[in-house]
């Protein structure tokens, strides 16, 4: 049965279509299975090698892995919320409400949208305080760790702009309230005020503005920067194990970060 | 001989700077155009406008609220005033509270007396006095977006 099985997989991996898109070939030796990683659009991000003890649980407790797993969550259950939004006054708190009680399986992706959301705010900041404790965003990481703030506004942005799209009581005055913060910035304050919400006041325009932020260019600049930010792990030298970089053995290490051209 | 020529003359030099100069300017166009195109000209906002009614309406010593264009309308012995009822920390609606004679805000606990006045609270500024005039047909009228200097009642 095994024997048969692993047959079929041979002959599904060794036939012409399967070549064609990937091409590390069919063996399993160190090689190909480096070249399996390293030929591959997504997985070339990572590293083809890793150490058993950066993988382990204990090492990062797979805290930024989480948080990438809500993130992908969010992508999906938001592309399918967006069929039944409308994002105009007052269509959106009917759509919103619709959701809830018309749409088959509209509550729970809802629910699953907004519970990922606040797990993802939590698991960004379990990530950090794990990251920052273990030291792990010292040299070489220390630009990781400023992409990673960066992940962290865009995460927050991404909060604060989903909270006015059920167009509620709670939503507006929360975003009166959020968006008045931005007034504060010396001479400049008003405008950007204004611009953020298309007006002087929290209305059509800024629901607009708040959608395409949140549906559209919030989610771009997350994915660029999430991908620079794993992309980033490779070349400082993969994930942060403690002591696993004593100066003896650096030299003959092979996973050595990116020198410094001088 | 030729003499060469001094070297910010030097032709490659100056097509450069001619390029790099025209993508300054193309650059500060564009944020002048971004700017222009995220600034709406025509906005579907309320007036600032209110006619608030007639006077006769409003007793001696009252506080009126307009939820809707978020003003009070004071008539106090003095005269008449209009009172912005946006709190001036991060823009909720406050409330006239009757028993307690103060206008309060249910955000973040900010209290003014009837004039505006701060009596505790974030909020760094009184709530200002609004421009208040009379219309011909002898309406009361607020001007939301003039503010006047405290204490200007509006005799009639």
């Amino acid at each position: 049965m095994t024997t048969k099985a692993s047959r079929i997989v041979d002959k599904v991996r060794g036939s012409r279509v399967w070549r064609s898109v990937f091409r590390s070939g069919t063996g399993s030796s160190t090689l190909h299975r480096a070249l399996a990683i390293q030929q591959n659009v997504f997985l070339h991000l990572f590293a083809t090698k890793v150490r058993k003890r950066m993988v382990r649980f204990s090492s990062t407790w797979y805290l930024g892995t989480l948080t990438l797993g809500t993130f992908l969550i969010l992508v999906i259950t938001g592309i399918l919320l967006m069929l039944y939004y409308h994002p105009s006054v007052p269509q959106a708190y009917a759509d919103m409400k619709d959701l809830q009680f018309v749409v088959s399986s509209g509550l729970f992706l809802r629910n699953l949208h907004r519970w990922s959301a606040q797990l993802m705010v939590f698991l960004v900041f379990a990530h950090m305080f794990k990251v920052f404790y273990r030291g792990a965003y010292r040299t070489p990481r220390e630009f990781n760790w400023v992409i990673g703030i960066v992940l962290l506004l865009i995460t927050l942005l991404l909060s604060y702009t989903g909270y006015l799209l059920p167009w509620d009581q709670l939503a507006f005055w929360a975003i009166t309230v959020g968006s008045n913060l931005s007034s504060a910035v010396p001479l400049v304050g008003s405008k950007i005020h204004f611009l953020l919400l298309g007006g002087n006041q929290v209305n059509a325009n800024a629901l607009l503005r708040f959608y395409v932020l949140h549906c559209v260019i919030l989610p771009l600049a997350a994915i660029l920067f999430i991908a620079v930010h794993f992309w980033r792990i490779r070349k400082d030298g993969g994930l942060y194990v403690q002591q696993s970089e004593p100066k003896t053995q650096a030299a003959t290490d092979g996973t050595l970060p990116a020198k410094e051209v001088k | 001989m030729t003499q060469k020529l001094p070297a910010e003359f030097d032709r490659r030099a100056f097509f450069t700077k001619i390029g790099l100069g025209s993508l300054g300017i193309a650059a500060a166009g564009t944020v002048v155009f971004t700017y222009e195109f995220l600034s709406p000209n025509v906005l579907f906002e309320p007036s600032a406008i209110v006619n608030v009614g007639k006077p006769e309406n409003f007793a001696v010593n009252s506080v009126t609220m307009d939820v809707n264009s978020g003003i009070y309308l004071v008539r106090a012995d003095e005269g008449f005033f209009a009172l912005s009822a946006v709190c001036t920390h991060l823009g909720c609606l406050t409330a006239w509270n009757q028993d307690l004679g103060i206008i309060a805000c249910p955000c973040h606990g900010s209290k003014f007396t009837r004039t505006g006045e701060k009596i505790e609270g974030p909020a760094p500024k009184p709530l200002p006095w609004l421009k208040t005039s009379v219309s011909d047909e002898g309406d009361l009228i607020v001007d939301r977006s003039i503010d006047i200097p405290p204490l200007q009642y509006l005799r009639i």
